[in-house]
C-alpha cells in the first residue's frame, strides 16, 4: 500500500470534465490552496463544486471561476467574491446555496454511510421547496440526502504514511467530514510524517477514509480579514 | 435619542447570564462581545468550529488558521475547544447553545425572519442563519428600526426571502426594546428620549403597547 504522492499535480491528474469534487476550508482557511493551483494548470472543466465558501477574486475557489471551470457550485455562503456574483446574476454559473449545518451534516452523512438526514433548518423558506418533510415531536423536519462526491480534496495540518489526519485549530472545520465523504479523498498536509509519528489518540481523521496524501508546499495561507486588539 | 449600535449591543448583553453558551452574528451582535457583565462567564460559540472564543489577538500574533465566523482573526481563551462544522451545528440543533444574536432585514409580527437575500440585487446565501433560527430556543434579533430608505424593517409579513419562521422572540433596535407575542410586536421599552410615538409611527407590524412604557436602563 502506498497512498503517498509527489505532489498536487500528480494528485489530481485523474480529475477529469465534469467531476464533482468536495473541497474543504471556511473562507480561505484550512482550503486546499494546492490542489487548487494543480486543478487551475490542468484545467477540468464542467466541475460541480461542494465546499462552503467560494473563495475570494484571486484566491481559493475564486481561481477556479476565474478560469470558469465551475459549471455548478453548491455553497452556504458567497458574500466575498465578485466574479462568483457576475457568474451567477449571468446564468453561467449554476448555484445552490444551502444552509451551513445542512452541508456538514451531508458530508456527515455520506461519511457514515447514511444515505439521508431529517434537518429544521430551513422549513417554511425557499430551501423547502420539493423537499419531503416528516413531523418529529410535534417539529417539522427536511428530509436532505447525503453528497456523492467523486474526490473529496482537504487540507490538513499533519498527516501520515498510513493517511491518518491532525488539522490546527479552526482549519478544521469541513476537512475531516468532507474527508470522509469522498469517493476517493485527497489530503494535502503541511507536515507529512512517517507511519507512527502521530500518537492514535490525537487523530481527527483515520487513514481508512484518506486515499492519497502529498507533502504541500509554498502555503501562503492568506487572512481573509485581519482583526487586531490594539 | 436614539442608541448607537454600540448601545444596542450594551443592551442586550444585558441579556446574559451565568453559564451562557452563547453564538453572536457578523455585524452589531459581534460587538455585544464587549459588553458582558463582570462577574459572570459567557462561552462565545463560532460556528466554524469553536467554543471559547476570544478577543482579537495582538499583532504579530495573528493566525490565519484561526478565525471566527465572520473570517475575522481571533483568539481562544483557556478552557476553549475546537471541533468540525457537524459537530457544531449538532450542538446548535441539539439546542445546546442558550442565546443566539443575529442580525435581520426584516421580521415579522409573527417572528419570521428575512436576512439573507435581496432578489435580482444580492445573494450572498443564508451561512449558518438557517441552522441557528430553526433550532435555538432564544433568539435575539439586533437591528436598525427602519432600513436606509426609512421603511419599517417590523412588518406584518416579511416581504424578503425567508431565513425562518415563527422563531424570533426579542427584538432590540437603536429605538425599543421588543417582544414578540401571538398578537404581534410588544413594546418593552424605549430608548432614552425616545417617544413611544416615534416607535410606533415606525412600526408597520402590530404594536401592542400597554400602559407607560419604560426607558432602557443601562
Amino acid at each position: 500500500m502506498n497512498k503517498i504522492y509527489k505532489n498536487a499535480d500528480e494528485a489530481v491528474a485523474d480529475i477529469k470534465d465534469g467531476a464533482v469534487l468536495m473541497l474543504g476550508g471556511f473562507g480561505l482557511c484550512g482550503i486546499p490552496e494546492n490542489c487548487i493551483a494543480a486543478l487551475v494548470k490542468s484545467g477540468p472543466k464542467n466541475l460541480t463544486c461542494i465546499s462552503n465558501n467560494a473563495g475570494v477574486d484571486d484566491f481559493g475557489i475564486g481561481l477556479l471561476l476565474q478560469q470558469k471551470q465551475l459549471k455548478k457550485m453548491i455553497a452556504s455562503y458567497v458574500g466575498e467574491n465578485a466574479e462568483f456574483e457576475r457568474q451567477l446574476l449571468s446564468g453561467e454559473l449554476e448555484v445552490e446555496l444551502i444552509p451551513q449545518g445542512t452541508l456538514a451534516t451531508r458530508c456527515m452523512a455520506s461519511g457514515y454511510g447514511m444515505p439521508a438526514i431529517y434537518t429544521p433548518a430551513g422549513v417554511g423558506t425557499e430551501v423547502a421547496v420539493g423537499k419531503e418533510s416528516r413531523i418529529f415531536n410535534d417539529k417539522e423536519y427536511l428530509l436532505e440526502y447525503a453528497f456523492d462526491a467523486d474526490f473529496a480534496i482537504v487540507k490538513a495540518w499533519r498527516g501520515d504514511a498510513d493517511g491518518n489526519l491532525v488539522y490546527k485549530d479552526t482549519a478544521r472545520n469541513f476537512n475531516p467530514l468532507m474527508a470522509m465523504a469522498g469517493k476517493i479523498t485527497i489530503a494535502e498536509v503541511e507536515e507529512l510524517v512517517p507511519s507512527g509519528e502521530i500518537d492514535p489518540n490525537q487523530v481527527h481523521t483515520p487513514g481508512i477514509y484518506v486515499h492519497r496524501i502529498f507533502q504541500g508546499k509554498n502555503y501562503e495561507k492568506r487572512i481573509e480579514q485581519l482583526t487586531l486588539t490594539k | 435619542m436614539a442608541l448607537t449600535k454600540e448601545q444596542i449591543a450594551q443592551r442586550i448583553a444585558k441579556e446574559l447570564k451565568d453559564g451562557y453558551y452563547v453564538n453572536l452574528g457578523i455585524g452589531i451582535p459581534t460587538l455585544v462581545a464587549n459588553y458582558i457583565p463582570e462577574g459572570i462567564k459567557v462561552i462565545l460559540q463560532s460556528e466554524n468550529g469553536l467554543l471559547g472564543m476570544g478577543p482579537f489577538p495582538v499583532a504579530g500574533k495573528e493566525s490565519a488558521d484561526l478565525i471566527n465566523a465572520g473570517k475575522q482573526t481571533i483568539t481562544t481563551l483557556p478552557g476553549s475547544s475546537i471541533f468540525d462544522s457537524a459537530m457544531s451545528f449538532g450542538m446548535i440543533r441539539a439546542g445546546k447553545v442558550n442565546l443566539t444574536v443575529l442580525g435581520a432585514m426584516e421580521v415579522s409580527e409573527k417572528g419570521d425572519i428575512a436576512s439573507w437575500k435581496i432578489p435580482g440585487k444580492m445573494v450572498k446565501g443564508m451561512g449558518g442563519a438557517m441552522d441557528l433560527v430553526a433550532s435555538a430556543k432564544n433568539i435575539i434579533v439586533a437591528m436598525m428600526h427602519t432600513n436606509r430608505q426609512g421603511e419599517s424593517k417590523l412588518l406584518p409579513a416579511c416581504t424578503l426571502p425567508l431565513t425562518g419562521i415563527k422563531c424570533i422572540k426579542k427584538i432590540v433596535t437603536e429605538l425599543a426594546v421588543l417582544e414578540v407575542t401571538v398578537n404581534g410586536f410588544k413594546l418593552l421599552e424605549r430608548a432614552p428620549g425616545v417617544t413611544t410615538e416615534e416607535i410606533i409611527s415606525k412600526t408597520a407590524g402590530k404594536l401592542i403597547v400597554e400602559g407607560e412604557i419604560p426607558e432602557m436602563q443601562f
